[in-house]
């Protein structure tokens, strides 16, 4: 939501506002005070929390020596699932599409999200919706979600998946279910998902089969003996205890560890539940690679991390930190042209504005990627949204092969937690790398 | 592949028409290769001998085919069944006929919690008693209990029909969509949303004809009394909340 001008941005006149009653905060208590419940919205945590911003790469210098930028080589191809699967994921590039359902989302923006990634050479993911033919049609690589609501859920999908991610939280919301308001419950998300039309559809925040570590080593079983023990099985978590659940995770035999922070995005949830619950994805990586290393799997268990990644730069910091891929969400989402300034006037319509626009669970986006609006989702175009998705993801690796380079690196996975420095206390303890200028690694005597 | 053009593999006898298997000679993963391997022209019929409690016993088939599972078995057996009829004689664990498609999965004796969960169609049928969480989820599974049902039985069931001849624990229906439930005994308790119904001609109709389904033909389909979703939870409203 857009806020007002300050009236008094230099306190030339003297007034002074709250730092804890501003005026974002009063604007919610009298929303609160006059509709008796909580606000729901999309996007991901809003405030500033620790992230890959705040850390540097120590570029090579006089005891390195870099790659040159245009000549040398740098991969970036990765492969996830070689624990177990018969048939892991090849993927040219270690930045992939997160889950994100067709409900949230509309059939064209699924449909350009498995156009951009497969031109990309990486993989798009399902979402608490199904997968539909255009996605499955449209993705080289697709990872099916198996979700506390199981809508849709089908063998025969399994079989058609490239993989199986089974899905115990997200970033956003970890301990909660998805949420889908009945504005977006069209006929055909109802019938994808067995429920009556208009609904607001919350799903479960629990399997409905299976709970805890030893029943979801039981439950991988079963994935596999249905699929021949062909697919990836891939296990995403939200980052909260993160050395622990990485660790039951991979004990219950997964192949491929799914991170999101508190950053990641969602369709729709409340906003105490985005803004205080879970750790930050800087936080939240270390803990997991220390699990890992500690089992005696760290890339034999591949890791893929998401929470507010944007660019290049925040792709190779998780990369140096352990992780063997990220994913994108929002970013993806902005990417195909959610938020765009040309959209400036129909934004004002809806009382939001470009740059401010979380309220994906109406189903009133003016993009038509967040609708189930026929009128709204023909706006817009997959094959250009996929294209636009396509050109950011060769950007993103671009950039990560550029930094990789400049710290020697041939292959984007050789950047090392060497490789990088903090440049605040908070972001060098949470991260495990020195505050830049010094090699203090606040806690490192204790974890050690 | 017809039986008789091949030397049966290791721990594969066929007798008279049916293949036989013995989990305590061949592991879980070769039997299940199998099962997902039957041609169209294959054996029709298979006996899986020594379960021996094996969780993922028979799933993931998807050919009109009979299974009988000489035993006890584990979690999930017979999960996301397409086509088959799978009859276990002897108890289930956890989430037997999980994610049923279509077929029919019969339990001789009684099963743990989550029995057919999230189930999308076909029937499973539990001559014995079910524990918690029977029918959770479902989306369009018909299920028939000979015994009782546990607590929680038919959470957020969206489609689909849970008909108990003996007794439902408590909350029955928690969160419940447009599954119906059918109870012949008592009810200790029903969960947020779910309410009596009546019972009206179509649904003793129902009840009769799920009860022939299920080889239970004889019990009156009038002696049952029906539960729903009272609706109330479909679209948030502050003035509900109290429900939850």
């Amino acid at each position: 939501m857009a806020g007002g001008g300050n009236p008094d941005v230099n306190g030339a006149s003297g007034l002074r506002e709250s730092a804890l009653f501003d005026r974002r905060t009063i604007h919610e208590i009298h929303r609160m005070a006059r509709e008796g419940i909580y606000d729901i919205r999309g996007f991901g945590a809003k405030r500033r929390v620790p992230h890959f911003d705040d850390l540097l790469f120590l570029g090579a210098s006089v005891s390195r020596y870099p790659l040159e930028g245009y000549r040398e080589r740098c991969d970036t191809d990765v492969v996830l699932g070689t624990r177990f699967a018969r048939r892991p994921l090849h993927l040219e590039i270690p930045i992939t599409i997160a889950g994100m359902s067709f409900g949230a989302l509309s059939a064209p923006a699924k449909e350009a999200l498995g156009r951009g990634a497969s031109a990309a050479g990486t993989s798009t993911t399902t979402g608490d919706g199904g997968m539909t033919p255009e996605e499955r049609g449209h993705s080289k690589t697709l990872i099916y979600q198996l979700l506390p609501s199981r809508y849709g859920m089908n063998p025969d999908d399994l079989r058609r998946a490239d993989a199986i991610e089974i899905v115990i939280g997200q970033g956003a919301k970890p301990g909660g279910g998805g949420i889908l308001l009945g504005q977006k419950i069209s006929d055909r998300v109802a019938e994808m998902r067995d429920l009556p039309k208009g609904v607001d559809q919350r799903s479960a925040c629990r399997h409905p089969d299976w709970t805890g570590p030893d029943d979801l080593e039981i439950k991988i079983g079963e994935l596999r003996e249905i699929t021949d023990w062909e697919k990836p099985i891939f296990v995403k978590i939200g980052a909260t205890r993160t050395y622990f659940d990485v660790a039951l995770a991979v004990k219950a035999g997964a192949d491929v560890i799914v991170l999101d922070g508190m950053e990641g995005g969602t369709a729709a949830t409340q906003e105490v539940f985005i803004e205080h619950v879970g750790i930050p994805i800087l936080a939240a990586l270390p803990q997991a690679v220390a699990s890992l290393q500690e089992l005696g799997l760290h890339r034999e268990v591949q890791l893929v991390v998401s929470g507010g990644i944007r660019s290049g730069a925040d792709a190779a910091k998780a990369l140096a930190l352990g992780a063997d891929a990220v994913s994108i969400g929002v970013a993806a989402i902005v990417a195909l042209g959610d938020n765009s300034p040309a959209l400036a006037e129909e934004y004002a319509r809806i009382g939001t504005a470009p740059g401010f626009y979380d309220d994906w669970h109406e189903g009133r986006d003016p993009a038509g990627i967040s609708t189930q609006d026929d009128e709204l989702a023909a706006r817009f175009d997959a094959e250009l949204g996929g294209r636009r998705l396509a050109n950011y993801l060769q950007a993103m690796t671009l950039e990560a092969q550029t930094l990789a380079r400049a710290c020697g690196k041939s292959h984007v996975h050789n950047l090392e937690p060497e490789d990088l420095v903090a440049l605040t206390v908070e972001a060098a303890a949470m991260a495990r790398v020195p505050l830049a200028g010094t090699d203090w690694i606040p806690g490192a005597e204790s974890q050690s | 592949m017809p039986v008789g053009e091949r030397a049966a593999p290791v721990g594969e006898r066929a007798l008279g028409g049916e293949i036989e298997i013995d989990l305590s000679e061949v592991t879980l993963r070769e039997l299940n290769q199998r099962l997902h391997a039957v041609a169209d022209d294959g054996p029709r019929r298979w006996r899986v001998l020594n379960p021996g409690g094996q969780h993922a016993v028979a799933v993931g088939i998807d050919a009109p085919i009979e299974v009988t599972v000489e035993g006890h078995v584990g979690y999930y057996c017979a999960g996301m069944n397409k086509g088959a009829t799978v009859r276990i004689r002897g108890n289930c664990g956890v989430g037997v006929a999980e994610n049923i498609m279509s077929g029919a999965v019969i339990v001789e004796g009684s099963a743990s919690q989550s029995a057919a969960a999230s189930g999308r169609g076909g029937l499973v049928v539990i001559e014995g008693d079910a524990s918690a969480r029977c029918g959770i989820s479902i989306k369009g599974v018909d299920i028939v209990v000979k015994g009782s049902v546990g607590h929680m039985s038919g959470f957020m069931a969206q489609k689909g029909r849970l008909v108990v001849l003996g007794d439902a624990g408590d909350a029955l229906g928690d969160s419940l969509y447009e599954a119906r439930l059918y109870v012949r005994g008592e009810v200790a308790g029903l969960g947020a949303d779910c309410v009596e119904k009546e019972m009206l001609d179509e649904h003793r109709t129902e009840v009769a004809r799920l009860l022939e389904q299920a080889g239970a033909g004889s019990v009156d389909a009038s002696e049952f009394r029906r539960y729903g979703s009272a609706r109330r939870l479909y679209n948030f409203e502050i003035d509900q909340a109290g429900i939850y």
